[in-house]
């Protein structure tokens, strides 16, 4: 056979196998991994809900390396599946170059935006979420300082130490905010050792509750709160159950949700920019038998009356990523 | 080694390492309720079915013939260079300030300068262990090693820092459009057909082929090859010949590091189009396996450089139609490593016995 017999047979082969298309949708998950506790996991859980709830099948993949990223992209495009979700700000790079060759096939992006028409993007109001924790912290501490372990340093974790502090001045203007980067690399979502060093840390500065927005890392920090007795607030996924009576509460971001939504939608799944806040159930607390009896009547009331006036528009929470500053917090 | 004739040693020694490999990979698969068969099948496929899976073969084996040739050069003198991957990642830092700040007109020039500057980045790195081994004897495995650690980190420090672009990610600006080197896609596009679509091969690859032709030559065609290989063979008897250490040392392990620099320029302007944290992703170190597996001839190293081209887009292709975990796909490609690098003398040790049986017969 001769080089080129091969290339043609080869492109024949692609040829066949591309006529095997399913619909089935398909969801990417980032470098973590998809049973990392928190963001990967929740995505997981909102495709394992929609599998579940319809007895359909989905494609998945956990990838190994960013030049893997394109690659999964264009292979599950061109197998057919519709709509592909990925989880994560990383796939923006390679999303926004390869969305326009399947223009019949519907992306979802989680976490950043892709300015293409066959595109969805999801972002979240973390800031509104963090405010409502931040507000409960600020009533739960006796020290009237509260305290924020973020994974790594970017816009995205600001956002989520800016609604916080907002929130816990809103509730007490006395009350003093501690905010600590775990680091500047992606080595910061999974690196539970320093969580726990910078809540002890914290803790010495006179923090009675520690909010983690860190990944992995949060696995430490709500540890070391239980074991020093303090309040923690855990982040993305409900994690009340990890440490009952210090968890305090956890802001959810419900990235299940998005998965589910654009699942559930199919390949007529809406394309465009989408914001999911407390008003549409994007964000929020959980509230369950595991933290039920720390929260006091006056903190729901506040905590309703504050989610009312979110809602509404009566009161604006600040959104870091809108110009890259903190009116609560001077980082 | 005169125990076996040259072919068992060049080819059956590594098929029945890869066989060994395979056969345990399959028990693996089986273990967790897979199909060995299918998922090998899976694996051809992906990797060698279509042109567009040739193209990440290519990709991937470009990567790792040049780490490959690091190892293979650096070894000819008996150093083992294993900082492979942290001079790749200088090498990245080379090309990506090289294509950033300079206004090329041409890919063609953006690729001689990026080249020029991954060689130099990466050479610059190797030298200061090689300075250490040479005038301290520091010893290069333990100072390359930490050296990869220190490229990291010294990566980190200009991702978050001076080359920034804005946004979340740490990495550099898109480079400008005059340095993306042609693909696969654009060279071999005949109207109608498309082959190797959406593949990262590049015109690298063919700078990849040329450094192999390149070592081959410096090293059995040079006085200098010839001084290289009487160092590695005995030290105090190249001494004695009149040749300098030091020299030898420092020139091999620059040519080294410039070789590991030079994958940046497949990764980083070729595939990528910006600097990213990690962007060596380990070749650095499959490159060692990959220069014992070629027997530290380039040749050699061009086809190890093949098959682990093929691993990594087989494993892929694995990690996307199976749901055999991420995790397994790293064990089998860890297992091929292990027997045809660091296990190659069990399967030796008894063919050279078998083989001296023979002749004695």
């Amino acid at each position: 056979m001769t080089l080129t017999q091969k290339l043609f047979g080869a492109a024949a082969t692609v040829a066949l196998t591309a006529g095997t298309a399913t619909a089935d949708p398909a969801i990417l998950f980032d470098l973590g991994g998809k049973f990392d506790k928190s963001f990967n996991e929740s995505a997981y859980n909102g495709a394992q809900r929609w599998a579940d709830e319809t007895g359909g099948s989905y494609a998945e993949v956990e990838i190994q390396s960013d030049a893997q990223r394109e690659q999964a992209i264009r292979r599950f495009a061109e197998s057919g599946a519709n709509p592909i979700v990925m989880a994560g700000f990383s796939w923006a790079t390679p999303l926004g170059e390869v969305a326009a060759d399947y223009p019949d096939t519907k992306f979802t992006i989680i976490d950043m935006v892709v300015d293409a028409p066959n595109v969805r993007s999801v972002v979240f109001n973390e800031h509104e979420g963090s405010y409502l924790v931040g507000m409960m912290a600020a009533m739960a501490s006796e020290t009237d300082t509260v305290s924020f372990v973020g994974g790594m340093d970017i816009p995205l974790i600001r956002n989520f130490a800016c609604g916080y502090a907002q929130g816990a001045l809103a509730a007490n203007p006395d009350v003093t905010v501690i905010a600590n980067m775990t680091g500047t690399t992606p080595a910061a979502w999974n690196d539970p050792v320093k969580g726990s060093e910078l809540t002890l840390a914290q803790i010495s500065q006179g923090s009675d509750v520690v909010y983690a927005a860190a990944g992995g890392t949060g696995v430490g920090v709500l540890q070391t709160a239980a074991d020093s007795d303090i309040y923690s607030i855990g982040v993305d996924s409900n994690q009340n159950y990890l440490h009952p009576g210090s968890v305090l509460t956890s802001m959810l971001k419900r990235v299940d949700n998005a998965v589910y939504e654009s699942f559930t939608a199919g390949d007529a799944v809406e394309t465009g920019f989408n914001v999911m806040g407390l008003n549409n159930g994007g964000v929020g607390y959980a509230v369950d038998e595991n933290n039920e009896a720390l929260i006091t009547a006056d903190m729901q009331t506040a905590l309703d009356d504050a989610e009312a006036k979110i809602i509404s528009g009566e009161i604006a929470v600040h959104n870091y990523n809108s110009d890259e500053t903190c009116p609560a917090y001077d980082f | 080694m005169d125990a076996m004739p040259k072919w068992a040693d060049v080819i059956l020694i590594p098929v029945i390492s890869i066989l060994l490999a395979a056969i345990l990979s399959a028990l693996v698969i089986l273990a967790i309720g897979e199909n060995p068969w299918a998922a090998l099948k899976l694996m051809v496929d992906g990797a060698l079915g279509s042109t567009y899976g040739w193209g990440y073969t290519i990709y991937y084996a470009t990567n790792f013939i040049f780490t490959g040739l690091a190892v293979a050069l650096a070894s000819q003198a008996k150093l083992f260079n294993i900082g492979g991957e942290g001079q790749a990642l200088l090498g990245g830092l080379g090309v990506a300030i090289v294509c950033l700040y300079v206004p090329w007109p041409h890919w063609t020039l953006a690729l001689l300068g990026a080249a020029a500057a991954a060689a130099l980045f990466g050479a610059a790195w190797a030298a200061i262990p090689a300075f250490l081994q040479a005038k301290r004897g520091s010893h290069i495995v333990i100072t390359t090693i930490m050296f990869n650690f220190i490229a990291a980190a010294l990566l980190n420090y200009f991702l978050i820092g001076a080359l920034k672009a804005p946004g979340m990610e740490p990495a550099t600006a898109k480079f400008p459009e005059p340095t993306h080197l042609p693909s696969f896609q654009d060279m071999f596009n005949f109207g109608d057909t498309t082959f190797f679509r959406g593949a990262p091969a590049n015109v690298t690859f063919f700078v990849a082929i040329a450094a192999c032709v390149f070592v081959w030559a410096l090293v059995w065609r040079t006085r200098l090859g010839y001084e290289i290989r009487s160092f590695g063979e005995s030290e105090s008897a190249a001494k004695y010949a009149g040749i300098n250490p030091t020299k030898i040392i420092m020139v091999t392990m620059l040519i080294s590091g410039a070789l590991a620099g030079m994958m940046a320029i497949n990764n980083v302007q070729g595939e990528a189009e910006r600097l990213v944290l990690n962007a060596a992703e380990g070749a650095g170190f499959i490159g060692i396996a990959v220069a014992l597996m070629g027997r530290n001839h380039p040749f050699g190293v061009l086809l190890a450089a093949l098959l682990f081209g093929f691993l990594y887009q087989g494993g892929a292709e694995l990690a996307l139609w199976t749901s055999i975990p991420r995790e397994l796909i790293i064990v089998i490609q860890a297992l091929v490593i292990l027997f045809t690098g660091a296990l190659d003398n069990m399967v030796r040790m008894p063919l050279a016995r078998l083989f001296l049986s023979l002749r004695r017969a």
